[in-house]
Parts: C-alpha cells; sequence; structure tokens
C-alpha cells in the first residue's frame, strides 16, 4: 500500500458513495450535491493522474458553473420529491440478472486484459502550458468549431427559456 | 502506482451508475444529471489512458467533453424551463407528447 493507491482508493471511495447516494436520493437537491461530490472526487483523481490543469477546470466548471446551473433550475422550479413509480416487472426481471451478468463479464475483462501496468502518480504532467500549446496547434480546428457550438448552444437557450411572446394563449386539449 | 484497470473499473462503475439513474429515475432534472454523471465516468478514462499512453491529446479530448456537456447543460435546462412552463410538472411519465 503506497500513498498513491491509499488517495487513489480514498476519492475512488467518495466517487463511488456519491454516485450511490445520487441514485439512492429522492430530492433532485440531494442528488445535486452528491453529484458535486463524485466531481470533486474526480478531480482530485486528475490530480494524482498528473492532469493539474484539468483538475483545475474540472472543479471550476463542472463542479462549479455547470452545477450552479443545475442547482439555480431546481430551486427556480421548485423541485419537490419525485413521486417513484413501478417499473415493468420484465424490466427488473431481466435488467437486474442482466447488470450482474455484465459487470462481472466486464471485471473479468478488464482485469484479465489490461494487464498489470500500473499508472504512476503524475505520469503525464498537463500543465496549462503544454495543454495550451497542444489545444492552439494541434487542436485549433475543433478549438473553433466548439466555439460557434458554444454561440449557438447560447442562442438556443435564450430563445428556449425566454418566455413566448404575449399572444392570444393558446387553449390546451 | 495504481494498476490502469483500477481506474477503468471506476470509471465503468459511474458510467453504470449514470445509465441505472437515467433510467430509474422519474424526475427530468435527475435524469439529467445522470447523463452529466456518465459524461463524468467516460472522462477519468480519458485521463487514465491518456497517462498510460503518454499521449497529452487525450487530456485535450476531456476538454472538448466538458464543452460539450456545458453546452448540453444550457439548452437542456433552457428545455426543461419550457416544458414545466406548458405543463407544470417534471415527472417524465407525465411528459409523453412533443405537443400539446
Amino acid at each position: 500500500m503506497n500513498v498513491h493507491l491509499i488517495l487513489f482508493l480514498a476519492f475512488g471511495a467518495v466517487a463511488v458513495a456519491g454516485a450511490i447516494n445520487l441514485l439512492a436520493q429522492t430530492h433532485p437537491i440531494n442528488s445535486a450535491l452528491s453529484l458535486i461530490a463524485v466531481m470533486a472526487a474526480l478531480a482530485g483523481e486528475y490530480m494524482l493522474l498528473g492532469a493539474e490543469f484539468l483538475a483545475a477546470v474540472q472543479v471550476i466548471v463542472y463542479a462549479g458553473a455547470i452545477m450552479v446551473l443545475f442547482v439555480f433550475v431546481i430551486m427556480l422550479l421548485n423541485a419537490g420529491v419525485e413521486e417513484r413509480t413501478q417499473g415493468s416487472r420484465v424490466a427488473f426481471l431481466f435488467g437486474v440478472p442482466g447488470v450482474l451478468l455484465g459487470s462481472i463479464l466486464l471485471g473479468w475483462v478488464v482485469l484479465r486484459h489490461s494487464g498489470t501496468e500500473s499508472v504512476a502518480a503524475g505520469a503525464l504532467p498537463g500543465d496549462p502550458k503544454t495543454i495550451g500549446q497542444l489545444l492552439f496547434h494541434e487542436f485549433l480546428l475543433p478549438f473553433e468549431v466548439t466555439s460557434i457550438l458554444i454561440l449557438i448552444a447560447i442562442m438556443g437557450a435564450v430563445v428556449l427559456a425566454s418566455k413566448p411572446p404575449s399572444e392570444p394563449t393558446r387553449k390546451v386539449d | 502506482m495504481v494498476p490502469l484497470s483500477y481506474y477503468l473499473m471506476l470509471s465503468g462503475f459511474l458510467f453504470a451508475c449514470g445509465v441505472v439513474g437515467f433510467l430509474i429515475k422519474r424526475n427530468i432534472i435527475t435524469i439529467f444529471m445522470s447523463i452529466e454523471l456518465m459524461l463524468n465516468g467516460v472522462n477519468l478514462s480519458f485521463v487514465a489512458f491518456a497517462a498510460h499512453w503518454h499521449a497529452l491529446a487525450g487530456q485535450v479530448f476531456v476538454f472538448f467533453v466538458m464543452v460539450v456537456a456545458a453546452a448540453e447543460a444550457a439548452v437542456g435546462l433552457a428545455i426543461i424551463l419550457a416544458v414545466y412552463r406548458t405543463r407544470e410538472t417534471l415527472n417524465v411519465d407525465q411528459v409523453n407528447l412533443l405537443k400539446l
């Protein structure tokens, strides 16, 4: 047990607990908070892998901006406890064994065939300088295309979320 | 030294939790959060493979995934607002028609 493995297990335990808590909670705000815990734990994992800039961006963009948007919408819509509905019995009957079988198969394949190669702590330093050089030289075109995507997303969000003009309200039938 | 398979198992578990949440949750916002969980699981395997193969491009791809996730969150939450405005509910069982 070295320090790297202990840290990995600690952050991984937080991530797993957060993911399970997201499923277990019925109130969306609790789910959102556990998702923030998962993202913070993943930022720690990125740090262990040496992706320090990604870890910072994960906290700022994901746990910060995106989750604030989620929490904002939850509070705006005053979302309450969700009512559980019974799923179809066939799905339950085949879903649970299917999930068990699939996860056992996946775990076996991953453990068996990914070998015993380990990833050293900080194996690949992803500091802002090297990331930036890569981003603005080799990935310049995708970078520009994503800026257009962001622009379209902004316009779409504004159009969708803005109130429709107060024309004669159509009656819902 | 942590084996690569541990990272992959954690990533796969997070993705699986996202899929399960997507299927069993009934609140449209929670379903949306499950999608974010899936994206996070994929990101972790991107970074782990980048460190394993010493290819920094994997980390750049995570950036693009984050950008797309941000755009998706903005548009998706706007759609949720529009759905709530017309239907007054967040339960996906009651949202089964595209047009009222």
